[in-house]
């Protein structure tokens, strides 16, 4: 099965998140690579989705999708580092 | 108020009474995969049972020895599609239980490449469940689970997990993949138990 990379997240996650989640960085909980989520190797499907390390294939999230209700795991990241914009002050 | 009648009106028009609620019958066989397709080598491949006292283990040799068993059997994905009359060769799990010997009633399927799904251990006898090799006469193409697969089809197909390596028995049922992402525990077709 072939796979895409994480800047296929763009879309589907939008509808969850207020930021841009392929730019987020994570690290990942089985090899320690920290990479933006673009960089990760996406397997979607029917069933869901299923985001994976490019490091080490580690699952680092799911992502299933109903008519009415999603289900998003955060299986093998710990913190999700967000870029924020400086506001002047 | 509207209502349907079975049994009245052209054979054509009603529904097919083997499709479970919500799917449709498709004639090719959809892909579903939570990541790269494994390449097992069946020198290489080995079947475990593991239990609370010990393991039993088969290699393919020893496997192929065992009794096999020509299944013919709809399957019905979670995504909506089902197949009907599909054919299979494999072995059913009461053969390979016979081997075994276990107080526990429930069992976690492991998969090359990472995959598990849960399954009670009544849903997997009593001729409801095989590890499965051939499917339409032909040896089982890696995408979709060779070289060898679970096969329940009395439930979703998610629960027949692709390149199966082993089962785990477990004092109690604890979600596998899928289930841990949405999916329903037990996943009975019939009654639609596709989410949480």
């Amino acid at each position: 099965m072939t796979h895409l990379d994480g800047n296929s997240l763009a879309g589907p996650l939008s509808e969850f998140f207020a930021f841009d989640v392929t730019v987020a960085v994570a690290k990942c909980e089985g090899c320690g690579s920290i990479a933006e989520l673009a960089r990760a190797m996406v397997y979607s499907s029917d069933a869901g989705s299923v985001v994976r390390c490019d490091s080490c294939g580690q699952v680092l999230m799911t992502l299933v999708e109903s008519e009415d209700r999603a289900w998003i795991r955060f299986t093998g990241m710990g913190a999700i580092e967000v870029a924020r914009t400086p506001t002047a002050g | 108020m509207s209502f349907i009648t079975r049994g009245f009106g052209g054979r054509s028009r009603e529904r097919d009474d083997r499709l479970p609620p919500g799917q449709t019958l498709v004639h090719d066989f959809p892909v579903l995969s939570a990541g790269p397709t494994p390449e097992v080598d069946t020198a290489e491949w080995e079947f475990t049972i593991r239990t609370e006292s010990g393991s039993q283990s088969w290699n393919w040799d020893e496997f192929m020895a065992l009794d096999i068993d020509e299944v013919s059997t709809d399957i019905h994905c979670v995504t909506h599609w089902s197949k009907l009359g599909t054919s299979w060769r494999g072995v059913s799990l009461d053969t390979l239980f016979e081997h075994v010997e276990t107080e526990y009633d429930y069992v976690m399927a492991h998969s090359y490449g990472g995959y598990t799904t849960n399954v009670p251990l009544d849903e997997l006898l009593d001729g409801k469940a095989w590890v499965a090799f051939e499917f339409d006469g032909e040896p089982l193409d890696p995408e979709h689970g060779g070289p060898a697969r679970l096969l329940v089809p009395h439930l979703y197909f998610w629960k027949s997990a692709k390149w199966v390596r082993g089962l785990e028995m477990m004092p109690s049922d604890e979600p596998g993949f899928w289930e841990q992402n949405g999916y329903h525990i037990h996943g009975d077709p019939w009654k639609e138990e596709r989410y949480w």
